[in-house]
This record gives C-alpha cells, structure tokens and sequence, in this order.
C-alpha cells in the first residue's frame, strides 16, 4: 500500500483521486436526479404527469433509461467514420466532466488533521481552464456531425460549430470582468472576493437618512452580481447557447434536422451525448453560481458547519438547473440568423464595453459599486443605441429580402 | 514584489501611434462620414453625385496626408531630442531612438503620402473603395516605422507581419483583377514562409544568447562583447535566417520569386510603393542587426552577403533583360537594386550606412514616380503595361515620355540624375572597405541593367506606322503632380545632392548598450 | 521513478505517436484530429513543467480556436476525399526524406552539445519561483505589461490589420457580386436593404 501511494507521489496525490472519483461519482448522480427532474418539471408545466412508474415519484426512470440505452443495439451507418463516430460521444461527455474541477462546492472538512479543500483542484487558472474544456467539448459535437456521413447531422454538426465558436468568445469575455474585479483566475479566489456583505453600503456613511436605509440593506451579500450584472447576463446566454440547449437547440433542430448532430446515434453512444449535456448544464450554473452568486457562501450556523456551504452550493445551483428546464419549455427556438446577429453584434461588444468599463473603474478604486451601477445604466443606453439600425428592428425579414442575405 | 509599471516615453514611436490612430480615424470616417461607398448603393451606379477627381470623399485622403504630416512632425520632434541628448532607447529597450530610425521614418512618411496621393486617384477612377485602402497603406507604414526602429527582434517581427499582412491585401485589393489575386495569394504564402526563417532565426538567436534584445541590459550588443567567440556558431546560424527572412523582403535572390508576380498583379500605386518602403524597411532592418549589432561577428555574416550580393545584381539585371512586361522588368530591376544596396550592407562602414539610407531613398522617388505613370498609361484594368503599349509615347504625350526617360535614365545611373549618385555612394562605401571586385560586378550589372532601361526608351520615341493603338494617359492632377515631384526629386538630387548626404550622413548614429 | 514521469512518458508517447499518424492520415479530418491530440499533449507536459498560463492558452488557442476552425473549412468544403493526394512537383518525396533527415542530424546536433550554446537565459529552478511568489499568471502578466508591452501593443495592431485585410478580401463585390442581381431582379423594391446588408 505504501508502495503505491509513494509511486504515486504521496498523500496529496491519493487525496486527489480520491476526489476526483468522489466528484465523478456525485456528478453523474446529479446527472440522473436533473434528467428526472427535467422531465417531472416539463410535464408539470405542460400539465402532465411524467414518469411516475419505477421507484417513488418516478424517481428511478433515469437508471431504467440508462439500463435499456446500454442493452440496446448499437447502429452505426456504412457511410460512417469508424473511428471518430465511436470517439464523438466520448468527446462530448468527458470535458464537461473534467470541468467540473475547478468548481468549489464548499469550504473545507478536516478529517483528522489533514484539511481537504472542497474542490477537486484549486487551478490558479481556473478561469482559462473552465474555457479550455468549454472549447474541447465543441469537438464532440462537431465530430457527431461529420462522422455519422449523413447529411442532417452534417448540417447539425456546421451549425454547432458556428454556434458555439461564436458563443464561446461572448462566454469567455463576460468572465473577464470577473477576473478583473476579483485579480484572479481562481475560482477559489473568486468566491472568497464575494465573502462579507455589499462593500457599498459605507458609500453612504454620514448621509443621516440613506445610512439608516443602507444600514438595512448590510444583509446583502457581496455578490458579483450586483456590480457585475451585464456580465452576469452574457455568461448566463452565452452558457445556455454553449450547452446546446434550448431557445439555442439548432444543431439538434427536431423539426428541421431530426436530432440534428446525434441523428444516427443509438444505444450507449447516445446515451454518452445525452449525458454531456446533461453534465454541461450542471458545470454553467455552478460556474453561474460560483461567480456570481457568491459560490458556496451563504449563513452557516455550527451545527455541522462543513455542510452547509454544500447545501447552499447545492441549492443555488439547483435553481440555476431549473432555470434551465423553465426555459426549454417557454422559449421557442430563434431562427439561425438572429442567432449569429446576437451573439456577434450584441453579446461581443456588450461584453467588450463592459470589459473597458470594469477596468477602468477598477483602476480608480473608490466606491466602486457604485460607479458600476452608474455604468451600468449607461451601458444599456449603449445597447439600446448599438439596437438601433438594425433591419431587423425595424422591420420583419421579408422572402425578398432573405435573398439579399443568402449565400450567392 | 509589487508591480512596477515602466516608464513610457513616447517619442520613439510617436510618428507610429500617429499613424496608427490616422488609420483608425480613417476607417471610422470611411463608415459614417460623407457618401456610402458605392458597392452598398448599387443603385447609384457609377454616375455618383459630386464625383470629380476628388470625388466626394476628398475627406479620406486628406486625413491620411495629415497623418502623415503629423508623423513628419513627431519625427523631427524626436530628431530634435536626440540631437540634444544622444541616442537612447525606450520602452524598456524596445525601441531605438536614434538619427538612423528619425531618417528612415520621414522618407517612409513621403512614400507613403505620395501613394496616398496616387492611391486616390487611381481608386476613384476604377470606383474602388477607399477607407480600407488608406487605413492598410497608413498601418504598412506605421509597420515599416516600427521595424526600422525596433531594438528588440520581437518587435522587428511583429513590425514585419504588421506591415506584409498590410501589403498582402493592398497587393490583391483591386478583386476584379485576376492576377492581382493571384499576385496577392503567391507573395502571402511566400511572405508566410519567410516569416517562419525569420523566427527560426530569432529562436536561434535567443538560444545562443539568452535573449531577443539588440542593446539592453544582457542583450546581444552585450553578450557578444562580453563573451569570448568562442562557440557562436548556433548565433551565426540565426543571423543566417535573419537575413533569409529579410532577404524576402527587400527580394533578394535567391528570394526574390515572388517579386515579378507580385509587382505585377498588384495596382501600380501598391507595386511603387512596395518597391520603396518595403526595401527601405527591410535595409533598415538589415543595417541595424547586421552594419551595428552583429558588427563583431562580421566575418562571419560577411560571406554571406556578399554572395547575395553578387547573385542579386547579376541574377537582377540579366533576367530584367528578358523581360515583355514592363512592371515585371521594373520587378527584376528593383532586385538587381537591392543587389547593389547589398554592397553598401558589406562596407559595414559608415559611409556604406548613409550612403544605403540616400540610395533607397532616391530609389524610392524615382521608383515611385515610374509607377505612377505605369499606372496613367495602364488603364483600368492595367492590361496595357507590355513594353510595345508604349510605342509611340513620345508622339502621344511628349512632356511624360521625357519624364519617364529621366527616371529610366536614373534607375540606369546616367550622370545627372540622382541614381547616379546614388549608385557612386555606395559603391565607393564597399571599395573605401576593400570589396572593389564585388562593386566591378556591380557595374557590370549595371551595365547590362542599362540595356532593358534604353530598349524602353527606344521603342517610346520610334514612331511606328503600325501602332495598333497609342498610348492613352489618363491622368489627374494628383497623378500629374506625383509624376512632376518625382521627376524633379530625381533631377534635382542628381545636381544637387549635397544637403541629402550630409543629412545622411549626420544621421547615422545608432542607439547603444 | 514516480508520476510525474508516467505522465511525461503518456504525453511524449501521445504527442509523437499522433505526430507521425498525422502524416499518414489519409482522410483531412483525422490529421485535424491527430494534431488536437498533439497539441493536448503538449499543453499537458507545459504543465508538467509548471508553465500553467501555456498550457490553458495551448488548449484554447490552438485545440479549441485554430482547429475548430480548420474542421469547420474542411467540413464546410466537403475535402474529406482524397484529392489532395496527386502531387504537382516530381520528386519532392525524396527531397522531403533528404531535408528531413538533414534537420533530424541538426536536432541531434543541437541537443549533443545543448548545453555548450545555451548560455544566457534561466531554467525550470526560476520558473519554480516565480510560480510560488506571484503566481504563474501575474508573473506572466507583469513581464506583459512592464517589459513587453509594446511588442504586447503592437501585437494588437498586427490583428487590426489582419482584420481589416480580411474584410478586403471577403467583402461582396459591388460589380458582379449579387447586390446588383438583387437589384436587377426586384427594382426599387430590394434597394433599401441593400444599404443596411453587413459586409
């Protein structure tokens, strides 16, 4: 044993694969509660019932779908690519799941007097990481299209890539002022920046009555979100357009393209695409949460003080979740070009304005939030004039005119 | 350990940031101030209100004049201060402030006002647009700039791709021309590959010594007079690509192939102002690292060169000879040139220094004004630059076939015109350093240089019966003007040269360790 | 003998082993692959090293930007047949092998008498602490900002250029480009828009 573990280069290298088969394990169980939960939620909102047949609630419908996915029949068409159609779903699912690394989901346990952090690897580039993997997973998807040799998923397949190498510079943008705010890449870093209650409150000190009302108001906690909703807002879509999910489900289009690029894909293979994305969901909104909404921080009484800070990275991250199932089941899916018009010519410059704005606050120091709130409506104002112009604004697309902008 | 933000002086690079923020106001400008450009009002068509041969855009051009006026102006201000205080650098020794780069920097801006100043009327009679044009030419000089006063090989890199990616584009930017895409598509590709011999070279460099810097603390000046020769062998071997990727630049042969195409395909106003600003780009380039940083490994560099040299001129002048095309022949000519700039290089003196500075830039004027009538005379597609669509010039227009004669005469190095003298400094330069074999092959490349440059000039004054159409020129003032300033440069630095080298002369002093 | 050499030996075996497979891929898809794989490969032994910042910037830059972008072209134009396989210029094989081994005979050179030509510069002991008082990423940000900024600036303006050269090159055609068949077709009608079409 002691061999093993000197091979292996001591302690710190057990306790990490300790965690990392411990995250493994927990992500893929969220992975099944959120695909459940997905489905009894949808069915709620569409007055359904949803699965209620295997175990309480329906509650193991995941595993049986997992179970019968896995015995199935695994096609794969003679126009395929052998080898990179077996290796797109692995692709797909596996940097979401190393993602997930660098995401904090509570402080620290002590178990006997070695202090374990609650995070698989504390990356002083967590940040570049994050985005790293995020650009690795465009592979899975890209591959699924062009290896499956049939023509919808190879139209599936274009659009992601278009799609998500447009929505990744929005994405990796909007968590520039982050850093910037917080001078670090790590998420650990991050969310300790968040600790303690909004720093603006003493803005007001000496004011006889707006300090009494922002004494009132030293509850809130010190957020990114406060000071750093524009940039809250473009991760937010830039994330749910990353994860290939709906209003941004084009590349697996059911009405136009079958399932777009997982059109020829069955049994486990499937399932590995399935998977991904689930596990893509739970990697933005924990990343939503960890820097934005104050990562694990929350009240931590002393009954078992370790807990806590999971519970609330737990909960907030499942609000996140469920904003995600709420939306699939409101929003209808945008046409292709007001999806490429919003990211290039509105989520890019916003976060480009807002990136010029954060630092330049940031080097003056003073009372900063609140210059930020200044800022900010000053930066919808510029939205609204960079909305302006547009044909699109002003008046529907008409057949004519969509051949102005088609391909020649 | 806290962050020290560097000092920043800007007189350095203060003629660059000029140019560079002109581009980006012109490109500003270019999209919301005065008429749209045609291609997004087809309906306009070509009858465009207002459209003289200043068009209604004169706002374009003349912004960019200003910023070379401006550009002009922060370099003297900067010749000023060092004339005061002596050479220094800037930037963390980035940047070397010193008579050679202030030189370099002001013919730059004149070549690049007068192809601002043909470049508009040539786009405006083709109905091309402008704003982009203006802004590549503007940042290629802002490049060129920054590369003759880099003091850091990273920086003399990022000065280089900055201004051939500008001149890339510029080759290519007439689309509807066929063989300016494919002019344009051959010098990218074999810019692209230069550029990888000029980075392996700077890699080999820093593995020798530890560092990318020319004259900084622990930089190359310093490590070589502080280390026995003992092995630079791995030293020399990236001065070698050094001057490989150089050589791309300035089209020395044997990296010269995609000179003739290049010249060729692109609208004349690119192709004169390639011929002037990136050869004197690329010597400023070469004198810095070669004449003054690797001046203590010169034994070993030398051979080199000179062999460069000697197959330039030769290789140069005999393949001009064989030439149809008259933009091809001025290509192969513009090689035997940087041939004989080479012997100026090997001189590694301070006459050779000057004397390459005066040489490029009345190379460049004179250069200049040959292409600007190559494009009068070429139309609008420039199918009409064989050497026989000029029989009958003289008949034609008079007054332009006597001007082109003067240039012809001066890139032949005729007494009396400032290529002659040109050629003499130079010359002089390598025999004052004891190379008199490498200057007798220089005039005899010279001498069969001389013939293409008569037989242009023959068939303009024969007066054929059988002209299937005569030379048409259409011309502007701009143009007019262009042409005019040229040919008086070439004359008047052929009388009176004096003042030019002894400026020159008086500016050549280099940034030290 | 330890995990960090297991790691190092995976890396190497993958980097060299894709490397050589890249070049006798037949299919343009696959040698896009097999670089990818390279490139992470490499991003790993950069982090092996300690050289974090690199690493990321490997993958994002060149797996995740360059890459996409190039199986987005082939995807796009449909050059997964084997095409490119006829070659113009005779006998370049034989040269390929003679210049290759000539650089192989350098590289071996190089590295026999490595540590003779490297004499300036700082090894992986300055790299170590420099990881341990700033942090790799603000070590990097302050060389960024102090000593290399205006190669950092200047860097900036080389992509204007190259973004505005694009645009040139890319830009519809005003002569025979479909705006005027727009135009033709529809009168008045499609005028309009055409002003408001973005290049």
């Amino acid at each position: 044993m002691n061999a093993i573990v000197d091979f292996l280069g001591g302690d710190i290298v057990v306790t990490a694969i300790v965690k990392t088969v411990v995250a493994f394990a927990a992500l893929l169980l969220t992975t099944l509660i959120v695909v459940w939960a997905e489905r009894k939620v949808i069915a709620d909102m569409q007055a359904r019932i949803g699965p209620n047949r295997w175990g309480p609630y329906g509650i193991l419908q995941t595993l049986a779908d997992g179970i019968k996915l896995f015995f199935k029949e695994d096609f794969r068409p003679r126009t395929a690519d052998k080898w990179t159609f077996a290796l797109a779903p692995v692709l797909a699912m596996v940097p979401s799941l190393l993602a997930f690394a660098i995401v904090p989901i509570g402080d620290h346990i002590t178990i006997g007097d070695r202090r374990i952090d609650l995070i698989v690897a504390d990356l002083n580039i967590g940040i570049l990481y994050f985005l790293a993997m995020g650009s690795i997973g465009v592979y899975g998807v890209v591959l699924a299209g062009w290896a499956s040799g049939s023509k919808y998923p190879l139209l599936g397949g274009i659009r992601a890539s278009a799609q998500m190498i447009s929505y990744e510079i929005a994405l990796g943008l909007s968590l520039v002022p982050v850093v910037l705010a917080a001078g670090s890449l790590s998420t650990v870093d991050i969310v300790a920046a968040q600790a303690g209650s909004v720093s603006n409150v003493s803005f007001f000190n000496g004011v006889p009555v707006l300090e009494q009302i922002a004494e009132l108001f030293s509850f809130v906690p010190n957020w990114y979100i406060w000071s750093q909703w524009p940039a809250f807002f473009i991760f937010l879509i830039a994330g749910i357009a990353e994860t290939n999910r709906a209003p941004f489900d084009l590349p697996e289009a059911e009405t136009e393209l079958i399932a777009g690029f997982h059109t020829e894909y069955s049994g486990i293979r499937f399932a590995l695409f399935f998977l991904g994305e689930y596990v893509h969901v739970v990697i933005i909104s924990a990343m939503a949460v960890t820097l934005f909404f104050g990562g694990w921080g929350g009240p931590k009484p002393d009954f078992l003080p370790w807990i806590w800070p999971i519970g609330w990275f737990v909960f907030k991250t499942g609000l996140f979740v469920y904003l995600f199932v709420w939306l699939r089941a409101t929003m209808p899916r945008l046409r292709y070009d007001r999806l490429m018009w919003l990211g290039w010519k509105r989520l890019i410059p916003a976060s480009l304005v807002w990136i010029m704005v954060t630092a330049v606050v940031n080097t003056e120091g003073v009372s900063r939030n609140a210059r930020l709130v200044v800022f900010g409506i000053l930066f919808v104002i510029v939205l609204f004039w960079l909305g302006k112009g547009d044909p699109r604004l002003t008046g529907a697309v008409t057949p004519q005119r969509r051949r102005v902008h088609g391909p020649s | 350990m806290d962050f020290v933000a560097p000092k920043i002086a800007l007189s350095g690079i203060a003629p660059e940031i000029a140019l560079a923020a002109t581009a980006l106001l012109v490109l500003l400008a270019d999209a919301f101030i005065g008429d749209r450009p045609r291609t997004l009002r087809p309906e306009h068509g070509s009858a465009r209100p207002g459209s003289g041969i200043l068009g209604n855009r004169w706002h374009l051009p003349l912004l960019s004049l200003i910023g070379f006026g401006a550009a002009v102006y922060l370099a003297l201000d900067a010749w000023d201060r060092v004339d005061a205080t002596g050479a220094t650098t800037q930037f963390s020794g980035m940047i070397a402030v010193d008579g050679f780069s202030v030189f370099v920097k002001i013919t730059l801006a004149v070549f690049g006002a007068l192809t601002i100043l043909l470049g508009h009327e040539y786009l405006v009679r083709r109905d091309l647009e402008e704003g982009e044009f203006f802004a590549l030419v503007l940042f290629s000089v802002a490049g060129m700039m920054l590369m003759a006063s880099s003091a850091d090989l990273i920086v003399t890199f990022l000065a280089l791709e900055t201004f051939s990616i500008a001149l890339y584009v510029l080759v290519g930017y007439q689309r509807s021309r066929l063989d300016g895409q494919e002019a344009a598509m051959k010098y990218f590709l074999l810019g692209a590959f230069s550029s990888t011999f000029f980075l392996l070279g700077i890699a080999l460099v820093f593995g020798a010594t530890g560092s990318t810097n020319l004259y900084g603390e622990g930089g190359i000046t310093s490590f070589l007079a502080t280390t026995p020769a003992a092995d630079l062998s791995l030293l020399v071997l990236g001065a070698g690509l050094l001057i490989v990727g150089l050589g791309f630049k300035v089209a020395a042969v044997p990296f010269h192939m995609w000179t003739p195409d290049a010249y060729q395909g692109a609208p004349s106003p690119v192709t004169g102002f390639m011929a002037a600003g990136s050869k004197l780009a690329g010597f400023a380039a070469l004198l810095r690292l070669l004449d003054v940083v690797l001046f203590p490994l010169r034994w070993d560099w030398r051979p080199l060169v000179i062999g460069i040299a000697v197959v330039t001129m030769i290789v140069g002048s005999i393949l001009a000879v064989v030439q149809d095309d008259i933009k091809r022949m001025l290509a192969y000519s513009s090689i035997a040139h940087a041939g004989f700039v080479f012997t100026a290089v090997i001189a590694t003196n301070d006459r050779g220094i000057s004397g390459a500075l005066f040489y490029l830039a009345t190379y460049g004027l004179t250069i200049v004004g040959a292409f600007a009538i190559v494009a009068v005379l070429g139309g609008p597609e420039e199918r009409r630059t064989r050497v026989n669509d000029f029989r009958g010039l003289f008949a034609a227009h008079p007054l332009l076939a006597g001007i082109l004669t003067l240039l012809m005469l001066s890139l032949a190095g005729v007494p009396i015109t400032s290529g002659f003298v040109a050629k003499l400094v130079v010359f002089g330069a390598a025999v004052e350093a004891g190379y008199t074999w490498v200057v007798v092959v220089g005039a005899i490349a010279s001498a069969i240089a001389a013939f293409f440059y008569l037989r242009i000039l023959v068939v303009m004054y024969m007066v054929d019966a059988e002209v299937a159409e005569e030379p048409k020129a259409v011309m502007g003032p701009l143009s007019i003007g262009v042409i005019g300033l040229s040919a008086a440069a070439t004359l008047v630095l052929g009388l009176f040269w004096s003042p030019l080298i002894e400026l020159a002369e008086k500016a050549t002093f280099f940034a030290g360790p | 003998m330890n995990i960090e050499v297991v790691v190092f030996g995976v890396s190497f075996v993958v980097a060299l082993g894709s490397s050589i497979a890249m070049l006798f891929a037949k299919n343009a898809v696959h040698v896009a692959l097999f670089l990818v794989a390279a490139q992470v490969a490499l991003a790993l032994t950069f982090l092996l090293q300690g050289a974090y910042f690199i690493a990321a910037v490997q993958i994002i830059v060149y797996a995740g930007a360059i890459m996409v972008l190039f199986l987005f072209v082939v995807m796009l134009l449909g050059v997964d047949r084997r095409e490119a396989l006829i070659e113009p210029l005779s006998g370049q094989r034989t040269i390929a092998v003679g210049l290759g081994a000539l650089l192989a005979a350098e590289i071996v050179y190089v590295a026999v008498k490595g540590t003779e030509f490297v004499i300036g510069g700082r090894g992986e002991d300055a790299l170590v602490t420099i990881n341990e008082d700033p942090g790799n990423v603000k070590a990097l940000a302050r060389a960024l900002f102090s000593d290399y900024l205006l190669p950092f600036e200047a860097t900036s303006v080389l992509l204007v250029v190259a973004i505005v050269g694009v645009m040139v090159l890319a830009r519809r055609m005003g002569h025979e480009g479909f705006l005027r068949e727009t135009t033709e077709d529809e009168g008045s009608e499609g005028a309009e828009t055409d002003a408001e079409v973005p290049a």
